[in-house]
């Protein structure tokens, strides 16, 4: 499915839930509880995203060209944020996820459910996963 | 404790929440579609009518700067703001309005106390005894000049239940003991502290004493004479009033003796190149333009306290908590953290399963503010093994209903936590 399709999708699944915020947190805790743990080797210091108020790892990994992200997170609400992020970029190439625009984000409403620090905690996971897809482009890119 | 209560509109004899409510306006409005529940009253609390109404008619009929003016405005701003000393000293039952000073709130008050007094009498080897349920403003400021001074910091240990090991302090106490720092009422556990014994025991040792009144200044009785404490501090933001003002009583020897804290303006009585001399207490402590028009609205809030009475507000508080209590103990997978027998109105609670950040932020989705983290005592979290608590405080204004609202999401979230 395509990247815009998740996209899609994801906005009809948010609708569904109406503008009722409960509800809305509710089920991106579910998803959170849902996202498959990380490993306890991989929850280091170094795959930590700065810039979160919880606790975030992140890894990615490359499967032939197209990149696989797992990550975790201490609380289920920011894991339920990123199994989001995941959903729309995880088996991508770095080009797609680096072209990708998130505009689900802003179709559900992000910013008003889930406030401005976890907001920026949002932002510096997009940031982290559109490093990982810079980093695996260029490490390609001296493979070919 | 009190029993639970069981009329939303009346809980004693002489307090009608409804009525009080209606003095809040920040009360009635809707939070995330739903009636807003404010229970996060330890970080601060709600202004009443009369203290916004104060606010603003300073600014609109008395703003002016004070004690040297010489025009109508500055008399009645000067008037007003010394109004609120007196209504201080009252409160606090000082001896004297020169034994108040004003200060940005209860941290300043404790770093007054740490550069003067404390830089005055702490020496190499010396001790500062503080417990292990200090904000971090008690703990920081005293730590700071240890390390400058070669000086030591001890630490009285808690229960489990986070009560203060009486046994324990008695043991660091010494002559070497120049100064005890502790706090009233503790914000993240709501434990009362038995400050007239550790007082009393510090003077027998020959230390002086610091009570950190932040959290008890609005819910319990207080008496700095009776209690024969050293320096007291409180936030007028918990007590009803505006943000960024706050007091420090202390005795009038002490105050005396000490060098000031910051120099300027209101500070001095005279000052040439060569040297200055310092003003009379309490304006040796208070250099610059203060913050006239919220000490103004200041005495509003005390006399909001006055009006409702001490003792009713503590009753509702303790009802309200015993009843939250009762409640939050029967829901599985809820742990209270702090448990000591006698409490200001703080419930502080994990929930199994769940990061406390998870569950602020779903109350606050249902409209409930409460606080969590670490609620700066970041020590005392680590002594329970926590990161830190979800915390539920209760003021004048809170009703049974808006406890039932936070129980009925704790449940929802303690379930789909532990399912």
């Amino acid at each position: 499915m395509s990247l815009n399709k998740v996209q899609d999708q994801i906005v009809d699944e948010f609708s569904l839930l109406g503008d009722d915020r409960e509800s809305t947190i509710f089920y991106i805790m579910e998803l959170g509880q849902k996202l498959p743990a990380l490993a306890e080797e991989h929850m280091t210091e170094q795959n930590l995203i700065k810039g979160c108020q919880s606790k975030v790892w992140l890894t990615a990994d490359l499967d032939g060209n197209r990149i696989n992200f797992k990550a975790d997170s201490n609380t289920d609400i920011t894991k339920g944020l990123i199994s989001l992020l995941i959903r729309v970029l995880d088996g991508r190439t770095p080009d797609e996820i680096l072209s990708a625009e998130l505009t689900f984000i802003e179709k559900i409403g992000m910013g008003g459910i889930i406030g401005s620090q976890r907001s920026n905690g949002l932002t510096a996971m997009i940031k982290q996963m559109k490093l990982y897809a810079l980093a695996y482009k260029t490490k390609l890119a001296q493979k070919a | 404790m009190a029993q639970p209560i069981n009329d939303n509109a009346v809980t004693n004899a002489t307090l009608d929440v409804q009525a009080i409510r209606e003095r809040f306006p920040i009360l009635h409005q809707e939070v995330n579609g739903k009636p807003l529940v404010y229970f996060d009253n330890a970080a601060t609390n709600q202004k009443p009518d009369t203290v916004i109404e104060s606010l603003d008619n300073y600014y609109r009929k008395d703003n002016s700067n004070i004690h040297r003016g010489a025009h109508t405005l500055a008399d009645r701003a000067t008037a007003e703001y010394e109004d609120t000393r007196k209504a201080l000293k009252d409160f606090v039952n000082a001896n004297e309005a020169e034994e108040i000073i004003f200060t940005r709130g209860t941290t300043e008050g404790i770093n007054l106390v740490v550069q003067t007094y404390g830089r005055m009498v702490l020496a190499q080897g010396d001790e500062v005894i503080i417990s292990a349920m200090e904000h971090h403003s008690n703990i920081v400021p005293w730590q700071m000049l240890c390390e400058e001074r070669g000086a030591i910091l001890k630490v009285i240990p808690i229960t489990d239940e986070g009560e203060i090991i009486m046994e324990e302090y008695l043991k660091l106490l010494s002559p070497k003991t120049k100064i005890v720092a502790t706090c009233h009422a503790s914000n993240a556990l709501g434990t009362v502290n038995p400050v007239e014994e550790i007082i009393a025991h510090a003077h027998k040792a020959g230390a002086k004493v610091l009570i950190d009144g932040a959290q008890s200044c609005a819910h319990l009785p207080l008496d700095v004479q009776a209690l024969d404490v050293d320096f007291f501090v409180g936030s007028a933001h918990k007590m009803y009033g505006p943000t960024g003002t706050g007091f420090l009583y202390g005795k009038r020897e002490l105050l005396e003796a000490m060098p000031p804290f910051m120099g300027g303006g209101e500070m001095i009585k005279e000052v040439t190149f060569e040297k200055t001399t310092y003003n009379d207490i309490p304006y040796k402590f208070e250099p610059g333009t203060p913050n006239i028009g919220d000490v103004i609205a200041f005495k509003k809030a005390v006399d909001f306290i006055n009006e409702t009475g001490k003792e009713t507000i503590a009753a509702h508080e303790e009802a309200l908590l015993a009843y939250a209590t009762e409640k939050i103990s029967a829901i599985k997978g809820v742990t209270i953290v702090g448990q000591a027998t006698h409490k200001v109105g703080v419930l502080s609670f994990v929930i199994d399963n769940l990061h406390h950040f998870d569950v602020g932020m779903m109350l606050d989705a249902k409209g409930v503010a409460v606080r969590t983290g670490h609620h700066c005592t970041q020590p005392l979290m680590a002594r329970f093994g926590l990161e830190g608590t979800v915390r539920a405080s209760f003021a004048v204004y809170n009703t049974k209903d808006e406890v039932d609202t936070l129980i009925e999401g704790v449940e929802r979230l303690a379930k789909l936590a532990n399912r």
